[in-house]
């Protein structure tokens, strides 16, 4: 489903930030992304949305390969996966629910098929009584749920979170990451960064651990 | 629908360059359009004065009548010439006392030279054409002098010229700045809803679609400024027609292609800029 075949991503400036990884994801896996800061995880991860594209080697996800893909493939591509980040990024003169809508006017969705997909979007992360509320209206773990709603609503078969609990406390952090183990529960694969050891420790699920922009820990590799 | 409205979002956010963008497309449609109005009344005068474009070719005392008509014949088969017609002595007297009313006893007793007077087709009535007609009818021997109006032919399609490369350099100028202008409007536009852009990329929105707004919103510029220059160009035209001379206005055809051309510069003008500032997002 996501398979990096050697992929190095050197910067003209800062230098190598993905030293020659291979690695791959399959259908429906919950892996955890760590590492120092600086390791590359980021980039690993713009990889799979091709935000980035690697200097030598190959990204391939869901059949679209880095190496031939226009930016109109890229596009597509984005449309089956779903991405949220630390800081949220939602539009702050937008409605929980315009927020959510517009990724599926950007891409256009038929017009009748827009609310109902919102709503069930907002039932799935447990705000369906928050769709009204603008952005500064809501905690902010509430707006990483609603982040991660935006990133739901187009049905994709990952979800890329970017160190997503990030900025909020041990109580919303321990909501958004059961929030995320729901979602892989139900079938979508889930691609984590994160810095938080303690949240990794007490989870049985596939860990990648990266220094200087190379993997060097996998357990899905490692004896048991 | 969602498109037209983000359109027109922007001259609600940033109406001031939007009145700016408008006004310079219109003041670059305006050269053109009053340059174009000039060279356009040249012209018309021009097919007017052609109208009554004339070769006279004069000839000499002793030439048989005979000789005379068949060479009259013989230029009317040219394929530039509309009619050959030989005027005897009398009928240019007839003519000239009619032409000149009261002063008509100036030609008692006077003798005019008889003439073949030849017409043009409408079309090849420009200068090198009838210079190029006079040569081949004062070949013939018994023609003693021909006369048509060179220089001032001359002197209008000169000043008909002068007047549309004017219009032409002026317009084009103009079109330069609003394209800039347009240009700072959209890259302003951009760079407000720069993570507004971000997200549609992020979930998959083509650049062609993020791309469309700000193309429809540098097009309507471009129309509002082409029917500005419009306005402004027809109320110069009234004001002439009033207090100088009878003009003419364009006609639908080119109110159409005047138009257009601010579409086009409202366009290019925000397809290089948004190209430009979208990279950098």
């Amino acid at each position: 489903m996501i398979r990096f075949t050697h992929a190095t991503k050197v910067y003209p400036r800062t230098g190598t930030a993905v030293d020659d990884v291979t690695l791959s994801v399959g259908r429906g896996e919950f892996i955890f992304l760590t590492g120092p800061s600086g390791a590359g995880k980021t980039t690993l991860l713009k990889m799979v949305y091709m935000e980035e594209r690697p200097t030598t080697g190959e990204v391939k996800v869901s059949g679209t390969s880095s190496v031939t893909a226009r930016q109109r493939d890229v596009a597509r591509l984005r449309r089956k996966l779903g991405i949220v980040f630390q800081d949220f990024r939602l539009l702050e003169n937008r409605t929980a629910e315009q927020n959510i809508a517009f990724a599926l006017e950007v891409t256009g969705a038929p017009q009748h098929l827009i609310g109902p997909k919102v709503a069930r979007a907002l039932t799935q992360v447990g705000l369906a009584a928050k769709g009204t509320s603008f952005p500064r209206e809501l905690s902010g773990g509430e707006q990483q749920r609603v982040a991660i709603a935006r990133a739901l609503v187009n049905d994709p078969f990952v979800l890329i979170a970017d160190e997503p609990t990030g900025n909020l406390d041990d109580r919303a952090t321990r909501g958004i990451f059961q929030l995320l183990r729901d979602i892989n529960a139900a079938g979508t694969a889930v691609m984590m960064a994160t810095h938080n050891l303690e949240l990794i420790r007490r989870q049985e699920f596939r860990t990648i651990e990266m220094n200087r922009g190379a993997v060097v820990f996998d357990s899905a590799e490692a004896p048991r | 629908m969602r498109t037209l409205r983000d359109a027109l979002i922007t001259f609600q956010r940033t109406p001031l360059l939007s009145a700016l963008s408008v006004t310079t497309i219109a003041f670059s449609l305006f050269a053109f359009g009053l340059f174009g109005l000039v060279a356009l009344n040249i012209r018309e005068a021009l097919d007017r004065l052609e109208d009554r474009v004339e070769i006279r070719a004069f000839i000499a005392d002793s030439t048989e009548t005979e000789q005379v008509a068949q060479a009259a014949g013989d230029i009317a088969t040219f394929p530039q010439v509309l009619s050959a017609q030989v005027v005897t002595q009398a009928q240019a007297l007839a003519r000239a006392q009619r032409e000149l009313g009261e002063f008509r006893d100036v030609f008692e007793g006077a003798v005019l030279p008889a003439s073949i007077d030849v017409r043009l087709k409408p079309g090849m009535r420009d200068p090198a054409t009838v210079k190029r007609v006079a040569a081949r009818v004062k070949a013939f021997p018994f023609i003693d002098d021909i006369r048509y109006g060179e220089e001032w032919i001359e002197k209008l399609y000169r000043l008909r010229n002068i007047a549309g490369i004017a219009g032409l350099g002026l317009g084009i100028a103009f079109a330069a700045v609003s394209m800039i202008i347009i240009g700072a409007t959209i890259r302003m536009a951009v760079l407000a809803r720069a993570k507004e852009i971000s997200i549609m990329r992020l979930v998959g929105a083509t650049d062609s679609y993020i791309r469309r707004p700000f193309l429809i919103e540098g097009f309507t510029k471009g129309v509002l400024g082409g029917l500005l220059a419009l306005l402004l160009t027809w109320i110069a035209r009234t004001v002439i027609d009033r207090y100088l001379i009878q003009t003419v206005f364009f006609d639908g055809k080119l109110i159409a292609l005047g138009l257009l051309a601010g579409a086009l510069i409202g366009l290019v003008g925000s397809s290089v800029s948004v190209g430009r500032h979208l990279r950098r997002i």
